[in-house]
């Protein structure tokens, strides 16, 4: 099947769906690949190129393919050069637009929107959303250090001391925490900040403070079942405005990323909190394309309030590195191409019953098929986990629970044992007990002998206990002397046994430590 | 005079055979642990031939006999320590317990057989025992023999009312002892022979592939017993010493791998595990990516820290020559290489360290899952080569999984884990393993001493 990959009508779009490198991995599942001329010029692939990694560069004819690969939703033009049978795959947000979804089932065609992968692990090769997000992050802090008037990083020099910037990044999600990793790695002092505390640890990780909101009563902080953050709740949101008001009027930068899916962005900070800051300070809003978190931010612009204080509100943060961001864009779609050519015969298969790929098909063959069922699989498997050790007791919860209870029990078959004994050896012959005193004092003895073995020693100790045991050739020895032939014979063959085991065991042993070196 | 200076001789090799157990708990004492063990046998057999040809009425011939016996035993026995590979010590140990058991069985009924029907009661339940217990080490390690060297299917066998069958036969054991110590007939012994044969067979037969190492320091123990029930019979102490070491010390590796797989010692002799965990088993875990053996190198190339955790598959592919040069070249290039075996890793307890040592790498350097669970995080590769089921993090995190609660190298952990696989299939515990579908996993699939090698070669 033909892949067409055309030049991004958008205006102020940079990056493109396809690079030469991913272009030679879409023809090595199969595809002949078709790149619109210049489509790739904004992010530094020139035509050339592709067409060394073996794509036909064309005209407009590269909408005639099978399948269209885009970065951004399709413009209404662009709508009318579709045709029914095809597949287009690109940004849709199909809960935002509606009649975008609508005038695509119109024209027949079957369309995939990278922004709704199902987060659950096995689909993050294919999630957008989040390499985007990622560079996103990195870019928010370059554009917040190239707003800032200081350095990132404290240093005392022979003209001063500088301290360093302090940092607040709120939302830990993929954005925020590449955001926390390039702020710190810039030096600055980073805190971060999130409505679900069970981020706390991969903030922690990146190196950075998290903060925390004292709620008393353990608020509901399980995550949501498809791995995004939720609305929160009042009493929530209250604490959370007093942590923002008193960080606010004491950091250099802010990168707000909150932003929960299909809605409206939450409004973080107010302008009196942005009116409490330092001239100079620097916010960077990374929802500011959903009505933004911060007062004042106005998307794609940048703002200087009376105060002094810089808001960005640049919607295209990941379109700023057009070269990276067209690679990872380019790899997610290679990865998704991967899922639905199983055959890697250039058969392109959508299979409506795998849920990564149910929940990105928006409509297919012109049957709308936006909502998708809700994803089962959590991406955050830790409450599921929690609850089943709680409910129901499995494994070794088991061992550990039934041990306390055990000590009278064993008390009672200990004495049991003792009486059993006590019968046996009343009316057992005196030299039977002497034996079976060494013998009980020999197992106990090879019990603490034998506890403390070093594992690594475990196969040369069963080879020595093997040779050992060839003991028994005592009791072969002391009966190949009888004059029963039967008992000879049989004596006999058992000392031949016995005698295998000794030698062998020994030699084996030998063999083995021989090879134990250190260095 | 002649039997106190042969007790004296039984008293000193006793303990040196405990000296020589003890010494083997430790590398540095290991040597001279084994060279305690041949002094202790020497003595011991020494005495015991002075005792037999000191009584005896004709004693070249039976000095003769006595040489020739041991000759051929030790010409096999030689031979075998000689010419068998590292990764057959599984077979070769599981072949010998068999003959422990033989020579308890034969042992047994001689003793029956001399004393005859004025044997007393006690006797009679010692040489039943004795009897009893070597003919189901016997069976039972002949099968061990045969699925650890592949000539039987390691799948459990799965008759129908196993349990009850297993029950059966040691009742009727029971009931044919209460006949024989009142008749002191051969006829319930055979008869009870018989089924012990079977039963051992049968025992070793309905417990899986992966359960080996158990299954072999299980019956490494009933060796001992054996042994020390011979003991009884014959009234030596010596044997009965040496029995109840050998005994002691299989039970408790036992326990140790019992502990590592987080299962009873019960559950694992009862067998049949593996078969039930088919169920569940349709989640979908999604995509793996793989990676070539140049990226492997790459990766290696950039990494300080390196931990490999070798499994079964490393014996089955003999790549442990590759593992050991390439962790040589690592660190020649300062890059910290460690070992990460996990207990029950192979088909033995300690399999993994005899093949490594094999190859000459370092035993400090080869750690114990509990010395090196802690250090993933800060680790920047691991190789996983062969192994499947001791890092199958769903026995940490699926509490429905069938080897939920089973400690596990904690690879996940670590930044970048290469997986060396055949193919997709499962362990021997038949779970499917999370671990491949991993973000920070890459499989490289291939025979895991081709692929070793073409890293080496990459490097």
């Amino acid at each position: 099947m033909r892949i067409g990959v055309p030049l991004e009508s958008l205006p102020g779009e940079t990056r493109v769906a396809a690079t030469p490198k991913t272009v030679e991995q879409l023809i090595g599942l199969g595809y002949a690949v078709f790149v619109e001329h210049g489509a790739g010029r904004r992010a530094t692939f020139e035509d050339d190129a592709y067409a060394a990694a073996g794509a036909d560069v064309v005209g407009a004819e590269v909408w005639n393919t099978d399948i269209i690969l885009k970065i951004n939703a399709p413009t209404t033009a662009e709508l009318d050069l579709l045709r029914s049978g095809q597949t287009i795959v690109s940004l849709l947000s199909p809960a935002l637009k509606p009649e975008l979804v609508a005038a695509l089932a119109e024209r027949g065609v079957t369309a995939l929107a990278m922004d709704a992968v199902p987060r659950i692990s096995r689909a993050q090769s294919l999630d957008v959303l989040s390499s985007m997000a990622n560079i996103g992050g990195y870019r928010a802090v370059v554009e917040a250090a190239h707003e800032f008037g200081s350095f990132f990083t404290g240093q005392v020099t022979a003209a001063g001391k500088v301290p360093p910037a302090k940092v607040l990044v709120v939302g830990a999600g993929v954005a925020g925490l590449s955001a926390i990793g390039t702020a710190g790695s810039l030096g600055a002092i980073v805190r971060a900040f999130d409505a679900r505390s069970e981020v706390a640890e991969q903030v922690e990780s990146m190196g950075a403070e998290f903060l925390r909101i004292d709620l008393g009563d353990a608020a509901d902080d399980a995550p949501s079942a498809d791995g995004y953050a939720k609305e929160t709740g009042e009493d929530f949101n209250a604490k959370a405005a007093e942590l923002y008001a008193a960080q606010a009027r004491d950091v250099d930068i802010v990168i707000t990323t909150a932003l929960i899916p299909g809605k409206p962005a939450p409004r973080l900070l107010t302008e009196e909190m942005v009116a409490s800051m330092k001239p100079g300070s620097v916010i960077v809003d990374m929802a500011a394309a959903n009505g933004g978190n911060v007062a004042g931010s106005v998307a794609d612009q940048k703002v200087v309030t009376d105060g002094g204080v810089t808001i960005l509100g640049y919607t295209d943060l990941p379109g700023r590195l057009p070269t990276q961001a067209s690679q990872l864009f380019g790899t997610n779609l290679v990865n998704l191409l991967k899922l639905t050519t199983p055959e890697k015969d250039g058969t392109f298969e959508l299979d409506l019953d795998d849920q990564v790929q149910r929940g990105m098909t928006v409509v297919h063959e012109g049957e709308v098929l936006w909502p998708p069922p809700p994803v089962q699989v959590s991406a955050a498997a830790a409450a599921p986990a929690k609850v089943a050790a709680g409910t129901e007791v499995g494994g070794r919860h088991t061992g550990e629970v039934a041990k306390p209870t055990d000590p009278r029990r064993k008390y009672l078959w200990m004495a049991l044992g003792a009486v059993a004994f006590g019968f046996i050896a009343a009316v057992s012959p005196a030299q039977f007990l002497s034996h079976f005193t060494v013998f009980a004092l020999a197992v106990i003895v090879g019990f603490y002998v034998i506890s403390n073995v070093s594992h690594a020693l475990h196969t040369p100790l069963m080879a020595e206990t093997n040779a050992i045991s060839g003991i028994i050739v005592v009791g072969g020895l002391l009966q190949i002397d009888s004059d029963d032939l039967v008992v000879k014979t049989l004596a006999f063959l058992a000392v031949l046994v016995a005698s295998i085991n000794i030698f062998g065991g020994f030699a084996v042993t030998g063999r083995m430590l021989e090879m134990f070196r250190k260095d | 005079m002649t039997l106190n200076v042969v007790s004296a001789a039984y008293i000193v090799s006793a303990v040196l055979f405990v000296l020589s157990l003890a010494g083997l708990s430790k590398h540095e004492s290991a040597k001279e642990g084994n060279r305690f063990g041949i002094a202790g046998m020497v003595i011991a057999l020494g005495a015991t031939i002075w005792l037999v040809l000191s009584r005896s009425s004709n004693a070249l011939s039976t000095l003769l006999l006595i040489a020739l016996a041991m000759g051929i035993g030790a010409a096999i026995g030689m031979w075998r320590a000689r010419s068998v590979e590292m990764t057959q010590m599984p077979e070769l140990v599981a072949m010998l317990h068999s003959f422990v058991g033989l020579a308890a069985v034969l042992v047994g009924f001689n003793s029956h057989l001399e004393v005859g029907s004025a044997s007393d009661t006690v006797h009679s339940v010692e040489v039943f025992l004795g009897v009893f217990i070597g003919a189901v080490t016997l069976t039972g390690s002949i099968v061990a023999f045969l699925k650890l060297s592949a000539r039987i299917k390691s799948t459990p066998l799965m008759l129908p009312a196993r349990h009850w069958l297993n029950l059966a036969a040691l009742v009727v054991s029971a009931l044919l002892l209460v006949w024989f110590v009142r008749s002191h007939s051969l006829v319930p012994l055979v008869i009870m022979t018989v089924i012990a044969l079977a039963f051992g067979w049968h025992l070793v037969a309905s417990i899986g592939g992966g359960d080996m190492p158990v299954v072999v320091s299980m019956l490494n123990s009933y060796s001992g017993w054996a042994a020390a029930a011979a003991g009884f019979m014959l009234g030596n102490d010596l044997l009965i010493v040496t029995g109840a070491l050998v005994g002691a010390s299989g039970a408790i590796l036992s326990w140790i791998m019992c502990r590592a797989m987080n299962r009873s010692f019960v559950s694992v002799i009862a067998g049949g595990f593996g078969q039930e965990v088919v169920v569940g088993d349709d989640v979908d875990y999604g995509e793996h990516r793989e990676i070539t053996a140049a990226g492997v190198a790459e990766l290696l190339r950039d990494a300080s820290s390196v931990v490999i955790t070798p499994g079964y598959g490393m014996a089955v592919a003999q790549a442990q020559y590759p593992v050991a040069e390439l962790t040589k070249q690592l660190r020649d290039r300062g890059v910290d290489v460690r070992f990460g075996i996990h207990p029950v890793a192979g088909r033995l307890p300690g399999h993994m360290n005899v093949l490594l040592a094999e190859a000459k790498v370092p035993y400090d350097v080869v750690l114990e899952m509990d010395e090196i669970n802690d250090d993933f995080p800060s680790t920047d590769v691991v190789l996983v080569i062969g192994a499947n089921d001791t890092v199958n993090p769903a026995a940490a995190e699926d509490p429905t999984s069938p080897i939920a609660g089973m400690p596990v190298l904690e690879v996940w952990n670590a930044k970048d884990v290469i997986v060396f696989k055949r193919s997709m299939a499962t362990g021997y515990a038949g779970v499917q393993n999370p671990l491949f579908f991993r973000d920070n996993s890459q499989m490289l699939f291939g025979d895991a001493k081709e692929r070793v090698s073409d890293i080496l070669a990459a490097l």
